[in-house]
Order: structure tokens, then C-alpha cells, then sequence
């Protein structure tokens, strides 16, 4: 709403998020300029001043070729860059780039397809182990001069050659960026999974970031990245996370591959001596406390530390489905999740499926996972029969709540808690999830109680009393347990009265959930015992009884901060110390935010400060200073060891420190830039026969593919499928094909259409449209189809699962599949 | 909130301009005396204050009870996020929650059958609760042969979709990691 302009890519934000887009028109009325880069012209390029037809998949050109001017122009915000990012530091002398060797960074493992030596993109220290910086940016080793090498071959030439974008367009765009950067201006950047679902997706967000750090862009009313997340509370799932390589508050879960076998090395090998993340003791601590109460106190937590259980490899959901196709995985627990239909690859997921003992899927309909073992595709809308007495996979399917039946927190995109008040009970045997847990919990608790082995005892220590005090009134169901003690949980209290002497048995009273103080944020949490939190990064949603933030609904002022709890501490715009300049003022007038207030001597502004609220911007921290005291009062990015904005990232990525362009595991055409083809750190399980990959330059499957929602549906349709006001807007699937593309396969628009890849064959009917158009790449035309993925065999409305066309090609940082760009064929069917 | 106006209220409220435009063609209005006195439907309906379980935007939803029903749902005005307006799926929130196609009862399909079974929740509980301890017994593994720690089963796993909880979220790692040492507990957040 803020921003001067606002960049749209690898999102249709009008159809998938159309009330936040409502924004970016008001912006747009107020003058800011829209730009939209998309193979699919779509409401979102209708309403934009600008739309750049691209090819799927060759973003970080673009992007990449926006580095390179900026860097060889000096259009880049110099002050911003000096100071708040880490353009100064020097790299160690053996780092290699993809300059030097062909496409790769150093530390490359061929044989394990990873790097498994990242130690050379790491600073170069002093001997205090500081790094070491260059500020007038020109030492060869500096990060500056690295990225002006790493970025030299993305030229506009490029992007032509590439992406299929004229210079003329790409020039436009990239000025446009420029011109609304700066102290008086800022512009946004708006993605979504259309950047996420690549076997690169981290590296075209990290474009977008060094982007966005270059421009000034970051922690500064109308900048910034806008992650546009597609569900009500993925961010919740991933904050307070059911992922299995997280604990809650982004600390990782541990891993028996790295030394993290007591708890003092998880904590050396996770946490950070500098920076925000110095405070993990205590963080860590305070999870075990609110999981294991009293136990959680044996050998300084230590013991129940070593009860989490240890991952050995990738355990994501992709990933574990080829371990449940080899029968390695017995039991599965769905809830409210879809991967029969929803899944990539997802005729491979329901063969997985059958190789299991049993599943729980918890529902409000019978979805397409629970019905996989008598129904499947037919052609088009049509279902066919299976042979059940086959398939032994014992299901029991469970009736849910919906979100107005039940009361909780949904965490948005934008970081911000909104709690929901119940409004009626679930039909019939329905049941919240929270139900379901407690309830399951409370039975394995029974059933292991007289165990005395020590695999049992984290489940005995386990602490599980959400009992509510007194029935809900008015609701048939007495057995709900309390959601806002589980809140409070998450919330944080204290375990033992503050200040108090232990007593005569040399033992402290100590509180239960029901009865202990409320903390009131992350900042009172410790490392000792004394404090217990679900999840640090939510602290102070909750800081005394009667006062649930989330639930706050007052609508006023600049940045609505009584409305919700954003996390953390109810910041709105992370990194807002940023707004101001390195002697904590305002960049400009027009885009004041947070500042020093030279009198009061203490950050202030419209958004709560992130950044110690005390900390003068002259402050230089001493040699030797640790935690928090070792960033300057100029260093923006507290949660980084360093306190820097990261252009390079020389720790933590898994397939390199700096974006490079490599073809999708799919792809029509070779590499131009590099000799290495895609990117070589993905995850591309090769052998796998349910999971074959078009050739580069396929001539059976030329065409790109790329798949998007519908505003009428949700993903595969289980929420709305089943709704006849929203089938009736969209009752089908359909393939979206330019006239080109068409007349050159003899296709009629309204037909149907078959369209393939390697892993299967699906119909849609076609929609000729000139939204698609055929790109020059590389010298020759590539087409692109673009698909909804929104249906399957269960439900109201039918048809093809788009996902049974795509790969399980996994992005190597998070485990994604490749979705957004692959390749097919397509013909008419002629019935 | 603001309620509708009968056509009757519309009349004394609405500026003269409008009132005029209404009475094209016709000097008398067609109401007759009972369709004067029609009141909305949530007139007196409890509103309850919620938010769109579809995208992640996070609408604020008014969901109006009567009798123990939701009656309608819309958007809230309130809110900073939507004022009060919606999309075409949060729009159909209501049809979403109150929907004749809705499991209501348990179903239990057992090995090889062809069909469905009601069960009582209270049996499918149970029945879970022992699955899980079986598969959880037969898989966990304390330690891998080079005597590393791992203290997990890999024998079963969880899929969440994201419009769950956090409150449910928090519960489910907790319990299934924290309690029984499962590894592979995810969510659609990953993808």
C-alpha cells in the first residue's frame, strides 16, 4: 500500500490472494507503477502497468541480469549497501565461483551430488574470528566484487536469449525498480509459488533479496519480500512448525548427521555467539520445560534433550512417500491433507498409499486419500473402479471440525495471529483436531503408563493436562480440551514463583500450566529451567490471563498494531531499524518509520523496534563482546552473526552463497549460461522408474508446463469442490494453449485435449487463448501450457489431477517439487 | 454492523435523488404492508467473530448464529485486512461449514475390504491409539549401529494440511515427536 512501485512474479496475485491485491490497485491508483512477469497472462497483468511474458523457470536471468545493471551502473543505494549489508566482507581466498568452475561453486561432492564442504564460502577472520571488510568495496575478495564476477554474464543479451523477453522490456522493469528506490522511495516485491515450487526456488528469492538489500528495499514501510502463502495458517505450521526438520521458532530439529548428541552441542552447533540467535539456551531450554515439565530439569536438560528423536536424512513428506512406496512406512496420520490428489507425482503417491498397514485421514469430506481404494481416474471427469480386495491399507476416517467450529489461531502471510471465536459445534462425531491430538495422547499415555522401558519414557514425562476447568457452555461436547491453555503454553510461563528461596527440601514449588504466571515475551525466557515456552518467536501473543493479543480486533492507526499479534513482539515490518540511517535517522520524510529518538535515547516509531530498544546508533561494540553487544548500533539484521543484510550467503544454503541460473530438471533447452544443466544439487532420485524425466530438448515431450490456482478453488479441491456455488463458477479442468500452439496440433478450442509427460497422461479441455503466447528461446519457439491443478475423482465437480503429470524432482534447501515448470506434449483427443 | 434497510426504511433514508430514480414508472411503490415489515435474516443473530480458512491473507469473518445454526457468513468490516469484503471462496465459507456432503460419522475401512463401516469414535480411538503403539513398538529405533543416538520410529508418519491451528499444530508435534519419537511429521507448508 506503501510502495512507489511493486514487482509481481511467480504469483497471479489477483486470483490467488485478490483481497490483498486489492492493495496494489489502491497503490496503483495513488500513482505506484504495477509490474507483473508471468508465462500466464493473467487479472493480475490486466491490471498492471506493465506485463512481461516470460519463460517458466528462467527467473534468475532476469533477476540476475537487475544485479548485474545495478552493480555496473552504481544504481544501487550506496549508503544502505555499506552500511546495513555485507557487501564490505571479504570471502576466504579458496572460494570458487560458478566463474571459475563451470557452473559450480567450490566444495562440490559429484559422488553425493551435494556440497558437502562449504567451509570456503565462509568470511575471512581475523584472529578474534571477526570478519574481515573492505568499506570502499573494492578489495577482489569482497563480497561486492565477487557478485559483480558471479553476475557479469547476466546481461540483458541474456535475458533475450533465455527468458524470451525483449532488452526493451527487461529495461523497462529494471528502471521502473530504480526509479522508485531509494530515501524517498520503495518498492516491493510480491512472489509466490510460482518462484517456491523450482528445484531452485531459495535461489530466486535470494535474487529477489540481494535485489531488494541493493535497492535499500528491506525493514522500510512499502519494501520489502512478500511471500504470498496460500493457506490460512501455513504460516503457523511453519512457526510453530509440523515440519520435520524444525523445532518451534525456526531452531532446527536435531539431526544425528551433524554432533548434536547432548544438548550443549546441539546448542554450539545451532546456535550463534553473536547476534539474536546467541539466546537459543534459552529458547531450547524452554521447550523441553513446556514439553516435559519436571523431567526436563534431569542433568540441565540434557536428558530429555536426547528423547527428541534424530533425523538421519531428509524426512520430508516427498521424500517419505518413496520410503512408504518401498513399504518402509506402515502407519499415516492425514490431517486435512490430500496428497492423492494434491501431491506432486501424485499417481505415485496413491500406489504409495497401498503399501500401508493403516492411515488416520481426518476430513470434513471424503477426499480423494481416503477414497483411493475403490475409486480412481477415469478419463476426464469419468472415475474408475479398483479391485479393493487388492489393496490392504486399513483406513479409518475421521469427521472434522471446520474453523468456525472450533476456536484458535490462524497465523497469516503476514506474520500476524488472528484468533477465531467458535461459533457452533461440529455435526455428528466431528471433532476439532485438537481434540483428535488430546485425546490420542491421553490414550498412549494410558497404554504405555506401565511401561518401564526408555523408549517410553518421553511419552510418560510428557506433559498433557488441557483439561478445561468447566464444560464449554452451551456445547454438547465435554470433552473439549482448552485451547487458550494451550496458547499460554506456546505463550511461555514461569515453572517456579520468581525470587523464591528454595524451601527446607531443597526443592522449589513448582507451577502447573493451569496455575503458573503468564511470561510476558521472549525476552524474560532463561536458560536455567525457570521459564517454559512452546514457541519463543510467539511470546507475548499471551502475556497475562485475559489479554489474548491474537484475539485484539481494535482497527486503528498507521500500522494496526491492536489488531492480531504479529510475531515477534508484534513487529509489522521486520528489520525496521533499517528505515532509518546508520546514525538512527529517518532515510526521508515520506518514508519515516523507525528512528533514534536523540532525547529519550531510545528507538521509536510507528512500528515496534526491532532492534534493542536501547542501543545507541554510535555504539560500537568492544573486542571480544558476545550476543547482542557484539552488533553495532548500524547493524540492522539482528537473527545474522554479523548483524548484515547477506547479498552472499556464506553459510546455511545447500546448493550455494549466490543465485545462479540452472535449466529446470525439465527443460526444452540447454543451459546458455553454463555447462552445468540444473541445478546440481537437487534431489532427482534418478532411478526411480515411477519417477521418469524428459531428455533436455525432449522432441517427445517440447512443450513447458506450468500449473496455478483458480480463484474458485483451493488447492485439490477438498474445500471447495464439494461447494456448488463455487463449481458452478469453475466447473472443469482446462488447459490453457496459444492459438499458435494450437493450430499447429490441430486442437479446437473447447475440445478435449490429452497432455503428457513421462509419468502419465491426463484430459482437460482446451482453452485456446492468446493468455499463453509462444516465446523465441534460444533461437527456436518454445509454447508453453499452463494448467489449474484443482481437481480429482472424489467431490462434486471431477476431472484429471494435474499433479499425476509432474515430477518428484526436490529443491535441495527445503524439499520442494518442481511444479512450475516442467515439460509435456499435447494432442486432441477426438471422441 | 450496520443493518440492511427495509425497502420501507429505504424510502426515508435514502437521499431524494435516489428515491426519485426508484419511482421511475411508478408513483406507488409495490410493497405491500408485510414485505414493509420483512426484517434481514440476521437481524438478532449472535455474530461471531472469525477468519477465511482458505488463502493466507487472513479476512476477518462475521459468522451469524441463530438457534444454535450459522445462518450466513460474511466478511467483517472491521477488519484492516478486507474490510469487509471477500473473494468468491471466502464468500462460500458458508457452504463450506454447512454442507449436506459432510462426513458426520466415522468410517473404518478394514484390510482388503470393498467397503465402508460406521464405527463409534470412541472404537476408532482406541483402535488408533493401538495401531500407533504397535508400529511405534516394532520400528523404534534407540540408537544406529555406530552407536549414535536416535531415539525415533521412521514406521509411521503425519501429514498436515494448513488450515490447521496453531494451538493444533503445537499439539501434534509435541505429542508425535516430543512423546513418540516420530520423524516425518509435516504439513503442506513444506510444498
Amino acid at each position: 500500500m506503501n510502495s512507489d512501485a511493486i514487482l509481481i512474479m511467480g504469483s497471479n496475485m489477483a486470483e490467488a490472494h485478490p483481497v490483498a491485491f486489492a492493495n496494489v490497485v489502491q497503490a496503483k491508483e495513488r500513482g505506484a507503477k504495477v509490474m507483473h512477469i508471468d508465462p500466464h497472462y493473467s487479472r493480475t497483468s490486466a491490471l498492471a502497468n506493465i506485463y512481461v511474458a516470460t519463460r517458466a523457470g528462467s527467473d534468475i536471468v532476469f533477476l540476475g541480469a537487475v544485479i548485474h545493471h545495478l552493480l555496473e551502473t552504481r544504481s544501487y543505494f550506496h549508503e544502505y549497501v555499506v552500511h546495513f549489508t555485507n557487501a564490505a566482507t571479504l570471502i576466504r581466498g579458496d572460494f570458487g565461483d560458478t566463474e571459475d568452475l563451470e557452473g559450480l561453486f567450490s566444495g562440490f561432492d559429484p559422488k553425493t551430488e551435494t556440497y558437502s564442504d562449504q567451509s570456503t564460502w565462509d568470511y575471512e577472520r581475523d584472529s578474534e574470528g571477526r570478519p574481515l571488510t573492505d568499506p570502499t568495496l573494492q578489495h577482489p575478495r569482497c563480497v561486492f566484487q565477487i557478485m559483480r564476477r558471479h553476475f557479469a554474464r547476466y546481461t540483458p543479451e541474456m535475458v533475450e536469449e533465455v527468458c524470451g523477453v525483449s532488452q526493451d522490456q527487461w529495461f523497462l522493469v529494471t528502471q521502473t525498480l530504480i526509479e522508485n528506490s531509494g530515501r524517498e522511495r520503495t518498492s516491493a516485491i510480491c512472489y509466490a509459488v510460482g518462484w517456491t515450487q523450482q528445484s531452485k526456488g531459495v535461489q530466486i528469492i535470494r535474487a529477489a533479496a540481494i535485489i531488494q538489500l541493493l535497492l535499500g528495499n528491506i525493514g522500510r514501510p512499502g519494501g520489502g519480500i512478500m511471500a504470498l502463502r496460500g493457506h490460512a495458517s501455513i504460516q503457523g505450521s511453519t512457526d510453530v512448525p509440523t515440519l520435520y526438520d524444525l523445532l518451534a521458532g525456526y531452531m532446527p530439529q536435531p539431526s544425528a548427521l551433524t554432533p548434536q548428541q547432548t544438548l550443549d552441542e546441539y546448542i554450539s552447533t545451532s546456535g550463534q555467539k553473536t547476534g539474536w540467535w546467541s539466546n537459543i539456551p534459552a529458547y531450547i531450554r524452554s521447550l523441553l520445560q513446556a514439553w516435559y515439565g519436571e523431567a526436563a530439569n534431569e542433568e540441565d536438560g540434557n536428558c530429555s534433550y536426547r528423547w527428541l528423536p534424530k533425523m538421519i536424512g531428509d524426512h520430508s513428506h516427498l521424500a517419505t512417500s518413496y520410503e512408504m512406496l518401498d513399504g518402509k512406512v506402515r502407519g499415516y496420520l492425514l490431517f486435512g491433507q490430500n496428497p492423492a490428489a494434491g501431491s506432486t507425482n501424485s499417481r505415485m503417491q496413491r500406489k504409495a498409499l497401498e503399501q500401508l498397514d493403516w492411515m488416520v485421514v481426518r476430513d470434513l469430506y471424503e477426499v480423494e486419500s481416503a477414497a483411493f481404494w475403490y475409486k480412481q481416474p477415469g478419463f476426464g471427469p469419468d472415475t474408475e473402479h479398483v479391485d479393493s480386495s487388492k489393496i490392504k491399507t486399513e483406513i479409518f476416517l475421521l469427521p472434522a471440525a471446520a474453523s468456525t467450529e472450533k476456536e484458535g489461531c490462524f497465523t497469516n502471510t503476514q506474520r500476524l495471529l488472528q484468533w477465531r471465536d467458535k461459533a457452533v459445534d461440529p455435526p455428528g462425531d466431528a471433532r476439532s483436531d485438537l481434540w483428535f491430538v488430546y485425546h490420542l495422547g491421553r490414550r498412549l499415555k494410558e497404554l504405555y503408563s506401565v511401561s518401564t522401558e526408555s523408549k517410553d519414557r518421553p511419552l510418560q514425562a510428557l506433559t498433557w493436562d488441557y483439561d478445561r476447568k468447566e464444560p464449554e457452555p452451551g456445547s454438547r461436547i465435554h470433552d473439549e480440551p482448552d485451547t487458550l491453555l494451550v496458547l499460554k503454553e506456546i505463550n511461555g510461563y514461569y515453572v517456579h514463583p520468581l525470587n523464591q528461596v528454595d524451601n527446607e527440601m531443597g526443592r522449589q514449588h513448582a507451577y502447573k500450566l493451569h496455575d503458573a504466571p503468564h511470561v510476558p515475551g521472549f525476552a524474560a525466557l532463561k536458560s536455567d529451567g525457570s521459564t517454559a515456552c512452546g514457541s519463543w518467536i510467539y511470546s507475548g501473543v499471551y502475556p497475562e490471563p485475559g489479554n489474548n493479543r491474537a484475539a485484539s480486533r481494535i482497527s486503528e492507526g498507521y500500522t494496526f498494531l491492536q489488531w492480531g499479534f504479529s510475531w515477534p513482539a508484534n513487529r509489522r515490518i521486520l528489520y525496521n531499524r533499517a528505515s532509518a540511517d546508520p546514525q538512527g535517522r529517518p532515510w526521508s520524510e515520506s518514508k519515516k518509520y523507525v528512528w533514534w529518538d536523540e532525547e529519550q535515547q531510545k528507538w521509536t516509531g510507528v512500528d515496534v523496534p526491532d532492534f534493542p530498544v536501547n542501543k545507541p546508533p554510535n555504539y560500537i561494540p568492544p573486542v571480544g563482546a558476545v550476543g547482542m553487544d557484539a552488533h553495532s548500533g548500524s547493524d540492522p539484521f539482528i537473527m545474522k552473526p554479523d548483524g548484515k543484510g547477506w547479498l552472499f550467503v556464506p553459510k546455511g544454503l545447500k546448493d550455494g552463497p549466490l543465485p545462479t541460473h540452472y535449466e529446470a530438471a525439465e527443460s526444452p533447452v540447454h543451459n546458455a549460461l553454463y555447462k552445468q544443466q540444473s541445478n546440481p544439487a537437487a534431489k532427482y532420485f534418478r532411478n526411480r522408474p515411477d519417477n521418469r524425466l524428459a531428455a533436455v530438448d525432449d522432441p517427445d515431450y517440447p512443450i513447458v508446463i506450468t500449473t496455478y490456482r483458480l480463484t474458485e478453488h483451493h488447492v485439490s479441491g477438498p474445500m471447495t469442490r464439494w461447494m456448488p456455488w463455487l463449481n458452478a463458477l469453475q466447473p472443469s479442468l482446462f488447459a490453457e494453449l496459444s492459438p499458435e500452439l494450437a493450430a499447429e496440433r490441430n486442437i479446437q478450442h473447447g475440445e478435449w485435449v490429452i497432455i503428457s509427460t513421462p509419468r502419465g497422461e491426463i484430459e482437460a479441455r482446451a482453452m485456446v487463448t492468446r493468455r499463453m503466447q509462444p516465446l523465441r528461446i534460444s533461437g527456436k519457439i518454445v509454447h508453453q501450457i499452463g494448467l489449474p491443478f484443482h481437481w480429482g475423482f472424489q467431490g462434486k465437480s471431477t476431472g484429471s489431477i494435474t499433479n499425476d503429470l509432474a515430477h518428484m524432482v526436490l529443491e535441495p534447501n527445503v524439499s520442494i517439487e518442481e511444479a512450475k515448470a516442467f515439460t509435456c506434449n499435447i494432442r486432441p483427443v477426438r471422441m | 454492523m450496520q443493518e440492511r434497510l427495509s425497502p420501507a426504511e429505504l424510502e426515508f433514508n435514502i437521499p431524494s435523488i435516489v428515491t426519485q430514480a426508484m419511482q421511475v414508472g411508478s408513483k406507488t411503490q409495490p410493497f405491500s404492508s408485510e414485505s414493509s415489515k420483512l426484517v434481514t435474516r440476521i437481524r438478532d443473530a449472535k455474530v461471531v467473530h472469525s477468519v477465511c480458512p482458505y488463502c493466507a491473507v487472513g479476512c476477518g469473518l462475521n459468522v451469524y448464529v441463530k438457534d444454535g445454526r450459522v445462518i450466513d457468513i460474511e466478511g467483517n468490516p472491521d477488519s484492516p485486512i478486507n474490510h469487509g469484503t471477500l473473494c468468491p471462496k471466502g464468500a462460500a465459507t458458508f457452504q463450506y461449514t454447512v454442507n449436506p456432503n459432510r462426513l458426520t460419522h466415522v468410517l473404518h475401512r478394514a484390510p482388503f475390504s470393498d467397503h465402508w463401516e460406521v464405527k463409534s469414535l470412541d472404537w476408532a480411538m482406541e483402535q488408533i491409539a493401538q495401531r500407533i503403539k504397535q508400529t511405534r513398538d516394532e520400528t523404534f529405533v534407540k540408537s544406529l549401529p555406530d552407536g549414535r543416538e536416535v531415539n525415533h520410529t521412521l514406521g509411521i508418519a503425519s501429514l498436515g494440511g494448513a488450515t490447521l491451528d496453531v494451538e493444533e499444530n503445537y499439539l501434534m508435534k509435541k505429542l508425535l515427536s516430543g512423546g513418540l519419537g516420530i520423524v516425518s511429521i509435516e504439513n503442506q507448508a513444506r510444498i
